[in-house]
Parts: C-alpha cells; sequence; structure tokens
C-alpha cells in the first residue's frame, strides 16, 4: 500500500525531481572529476618508478596527496570542504557545493583507477612503441589510453557508482535528489514505503549505469574472439 | 653498417651491480643477415635493446652509418629509431587496432598523411600475405599472422635495419620457418639489413650469414656461420651447434676426433676409404650434416681403435687426406 505522501511527491513531481537531480550530480561530478582524475591517474603512471619517465618525487608527492583525500571519510570530508566549496563557486549549499565536494571526493580515487587500468597495458607494447620512434606524449594518447580503453570504462562506471552513494550522503548537509527525499520524506516524516521507493529508484539507476557501462566496454574491446 | 664498439652494460641495484655486456664490438654490413645466438640470460636481449637505445649502454659506442647514436638528443633518437625496425618475441601489437591500423602506426608517428599511410600499410600487408585481413584485429590472428603484421609494422617507416628479438621462439616449426623464409626474401628484395637474436641454432642456419655467439655477456665467438658451424672454437658454440643431452656413448676406446666437412670434402665416402687403407675399425660416435647457402657440411666424431699401431695409421691417413680434424674429449 502506498501511502498519501508517495502521490503527494508524485503528483508534485518532486520524486521525479529526484531522481534528475540524483543522475545530474553524478553525471555532471563523474566527468568534472576525470577531467582531473585522468591526468593525474597518468601522471601517477608515467612518473612511477619503471614508467614512461620516471620522477620519483612527483611520483611520491602526488601519492601523498591522493592517499590523504581517498583516506579521509566522505562525510568527514564534505564538511571540511565547504568553505572550499564557498571559494570556488560562492556558495557552501545547495547541489552546486555538492558538486565541488563530490570532484574533492572523487578525482584521487578516479586517479588511482586510471592508474590501475593504464597499468595493465602490456610493457611489451609500449616498447614496440619506443622502438618506433613514438615520445612518451605519442605513447600516452595512441598506446595508453586507447589499449587501456574498455578498463578505464569499467573504472568509470565503478566510479560512477561511488560517486551516485556520495551524492546520497551529501544530502545531509542540503545536497538534493533522491537520499534527500528518503531523509526528509521518508525517515524524518515516518514513511517508510518513501525510504523503500527511493532505494528501490537508486538500485534501478546502478542497474542502468552498470549495464550500459559494461555493454559500451565490451562493445570497445577488440581483444574478443570472433 | 652497424659498429658497437666497447660496448658496456651494467644494470645498477642496491646491493651490487650486475653485469648484462661487457666490452662487446662488432660489425654488422649492410646487406647481410646477422644472427646473434646466445642461452637466455646471456645479455643478448639487452644487446639489441642497445642498438636502438631502448636501453642506455653504461659505456662503449653503437655507431649507425658512421654516427655515433649513443649521445644523441632525444628528438634525433627519436627520428633515428624510424629507420631501425624491430620485431619481438611477443608480437607486441596493438590490441585495440585492427591490423591495418597497426601497420599505419609507426606512420602516424612519422608524420605521414592518412591515406598516403593507408596505401604503404597495404602494400606492405600484400608483401606478408595478409592483404585480406586487414580489418582483422590481433586476437583473430594466429601467432604466425601477428608476427607478420609485426613485420610488416616494423618495415612500414622503410627502415634500413630490421631487429629481430627472439622473432620466432613463440611460434611452431613450420611457422618459424615460413617466417624465416619471409625475413630472408625482405632481406633479398629490399636490401634491409637483418639483426636476429635468438637461442636456437636452427635460425641461424636457416637465414643467417655471419654470427656472433654470445655467453656471459661476452662474444665467444664470432664468423661466418658456416665457419662456427663446421669449426666451432668455443664451448658454448659447441653447445649450441650440438645439444648437450646428445653427448656421445660413453665407451673405453682410444682417442677421439672431430672430423669437419665443407662442400669440398662432403662427397665421398671418406670414412669407408680411411678403414679401408688402414685396414684399422674406428666407431663412429656422432655425425650431423647441415645445408648453408646450398654447400653440404657435416661433421663426425669417430673414436680410434685402441691399439696404437693402428690408430697411428688412420692419423697418419687422416693428414694426407685433406680433412680438417681435431682431437676432443
Amino acid at each position: 500500500m502506498l501511502s498519501e505522501m508517495f502521490l503527494k511527491l508524485w503528483n508534485n513531481g518532486i520524486l521525479q525531481r529526484g531522481v534528475w537531480e540524483t543522475i545530474y550530480m553524478t553525471v555532471l561530478s563523474t566527468a568534472i572529476s576525470y577531467v582531473i582524475g585522468l591526468p593525474l591517474g597518468v601522471v601517477l603512471t608515467v612518473t612511477d618508478r619503471g614508467g614512461l619517465h620516471p620522477i620519483p618525487w612527483l611520483n611520491r608527492l602526488l601519492g601523498i596527496f591522493v592517499n590523504f583525500f581517498r583516506s579521509i571519510p566522505f562525510i568527514i570530508l564534505m564538511v571540511a570542504m565547504l568553505p572550499v566549496a564557498n571559494w570556488i563557486v560562492g556558495t557552501s549549499l545547495g547541489n552546486k557545493a555538492m558538486i565541488v565536494m563530490l570532484v574533492i571526493a572523487a578525482s584521487p580515487y578516479i586517479a588511482r583507477m586510471v592508474e590501475s587500468s593504464v597499468k595493465e597495458v602490456d610493457g611489451g607494447v609500449i616498447e614496440a612503441a619506443q622502438s618506433m620512434g613514438a615520445s612518451n606524449f605519442e605513447i600516452v594518447c595512441k598506446v595508453l589510453l586507447p589499449e587501456a580503453k574498455p578498463s578505464l570504462i569499467m573504472g568509470a562506471v565503478i566510479s560512477m557508482v561511488t560517486i551516485l552513494g556520495y551524492s546520497a550522503m551529501s544530502s545531509t548537509i542540503g545536497g538534493t535528489g533522491l537520499g534527500q527525499i528518503a531523509i526528509s520524506y521518508g525517515h524524518q516524516r515516518f514513511n517508510p514505503d518513501i525510504k523503500w521507493i527511493c532505494v528501490f529508484l537508486t538500485v534501478l539507476i546502478v542497474q542502468i549505469i552498470q549495464e550500459l557501462g559494461t555493454a559500451i566496454a565490451h562493445r570497445s574491446d577488440k581483444r574478443i574472439k570472433e | 653498417m652497424i659498429e658497437i664498439r666497447h660496448l658496456n652494460k651494467t644494470y645498477r641495484t642496491a646491493d651490487k651491480d650486475i653485469v648484462a655486456l661487457e666490452d662487446i664490438n662488432l660489425t654488422i654490413r649492410d646487406g647481410e643477415i646477422f644472427g646473434i645466438i646466445g642461452l637466455s640470460g646471456a645479455g643478448k636481449s639487452t644487446l639489441v635493446r642497445c642498438i636502438n637505445l631502448l636501453e642506455q649502454p653504461s659505456a662503449g659506442e653503437v655507431i649507425v652509418d658512421g654516427e655515433s647514436i649513443t649521445a644523441l638528443p632525444r628528438k634525433e633518437l627519436l627520428k633515428l629509431r624510424r629507420s631501425i625496425g624491430m620485431i619481438f618475441q611477443g608480437f607486441n601489437l596493438l590490441e585495440q587496432r585492427s591490423v591495418l591500423r597497426n601497420v599505419c602506426f609507426p606512420l602516424e608517428i612519422a608524420g605521414v598523411k592518412k591515406k598516403e599511410a593507408k596505401e604503404r600499410a597495404m602494400e606492405l600487408l600484400s608483401l606478408v600475405g595478409l592483404a585480406d585481413r586487414t580489418e582483422a584485429y590481433p586476437s583473430q590472428l594466429s601467432g604466425g599472422q601477428k608476427q607478420r603484421v609485426a613485420i610488416a609494422r616494423a618495415l612500414a617507416t622503410r627502415p634500413k635495419y630490421l631487429l629481430c628479438d627472439e622473432a620466432t621462439s613463440a611460434l611452431d616449426p613450420t611457422t618459424t620457418r615460413a617466417i624465416l623464409e619471409l625475413l630472408h626474401e625482405i632481406n633479398e628484395s629490399l636490401g634491409v639489413t637483418i639483426i636476429v637474436i635468438t637461442h636456437e641454432m636452427k635460425v641461424i642456419d636457416q637465414i643467417c650469414d655471419r654470427v656472433a655467439v654470445i655467453d656471459h655477456s661476452r662474444i665467444a665467438e664470432e664468423g661466418k656461420v658456416s665457419e662456427v658451424f663446421t669449426n666451432p672454437r668455443s664451448q658454448i658454440a659447441r653447445d649450441l651447434i650440438i645439444p648437450r643431452e646428445r653427448t656421445v656413448l660413453e665407451t673405453e676406446g682410444g682417442k677421439r676426433l672431430r672430423l669437419t666437412f665443407d662442400g669440398e670434402t662432403t662427397a665421398g665416402p671418406h670414412i669407408a676409404e680411411m678403414i679401408l687403407a688402414c685396414q684399422a675399425p674406428v666407431s663412429i660416435l656422432q655425425a650431423s650434416t647441415k645445408e648453408l647457402d646450398g654447400v653440404i657440411y657435416g661433421y663426425t666424431i669417430i673414436e680410434l681403435p685402441k691399439d696404437g699401431h693402428q690408430a697411428e695409421k688412420i692419423l697418419l691417413w687422416l693428414q694426407n687426406s685433406g680433412i680438417r680434424w681435431k682431437e676432443v674429449e
């Protein structure tokens, strides 16, 4: 049995907006996080010992930086980064600020995901490219990233699901979306069905992201035999 | 011409230095197929990587066409590498690129226009016999086909030299033979100088003009393949030619001699003549013949009778026969 609250939320379009806001925040945060995380992950790989261009001190420094942000629980990071959000987007409230938090939390995570994908690329292929006179930049753009593409896409799916989880958490300090609806309409006003509907919708979104991502990764991978 | 002068390579690790190459001197002439043979760990892969500076030598020089490349600025080095193709044991094709785009890859790096690159790639793929697989991906090809693609790719920028690092070691004997034939053809038709790294004597046999035997980081022996084969001076060369597990029978007989035959002396029943002339029996412990460049080379290891008198007779006969021989253990 669905409650009156559900009908109210549905008829006012609040639930639908919640779904949209969750998707919007997740996708936008993932995109911006990749703008930062992808180059960071590549630099982590390239400057590592045995990498294309080892720079131990830089690798160390970036490694510590990434680990620092990754080791702080998101809920604490969020609160701590409120002033940073204020500085960047002029407010520490609402989804704009939440996206800043999500990017700060997700970029280091994505950097590590990218690093592990790129490190899977066979060293022999890199050597072959070197033997043809490819520069390191060309190797990154034409060998490492294209060869790691299926793995990068799978990493992006995992990252996106993680960010979706974070976005729900952000409702505790003013973010909107399904998480906020679950807490304020479901939990605080004693409507368990609203809670469960939000959970169901979140699971549905995760499923769609996962299935779609896996299909894209699979289709882009040329290693599979006919 | 590639000249390697006093080349040394030492890997420094925290607790000790590992010597990979020690005072290597080699000259590889234009147009030849030069083999470098050695057991694994002998340093041959490091040596071939020093030729295009995938490995930076610790000391010594590599001179390509009269120019020392060991101190080239990075940009010049990248350019030089386009004139030295390389193929590998593991093929190292780009798995996410089609066959055609793999062959186009070095041309992209060299800044060749797309259309031109495609034409060149097609030309090479027909040369290696894969004109019908251009849109396939590496995972759909057999090992031999992959190596053919790798060869086409290595030749795309019209290099003067082709380095082959254990290029046939992952292939079965029939495919190995076909790939070696292809390399031989390329050497003859395009005039590409080929440097072959291998641990298999049969590879050297089949296509090389000259060979260097590398052992424990040093060149143990170098020369024409026929000479090294018929008259190996180093223990390692003997081991590579006659694998150790095929060591000769345990007998209690007398002296053992290794007789070698080259083109002129191979024909004719020499051993039978010797036995008839000397009226003395010998045991044949081991024998082998090989064809190198259309000439039959062979060796026989015989054991002389214990009887000193008879043995003397045979030695005397051998001295006058013109057959090369040497006492062995």
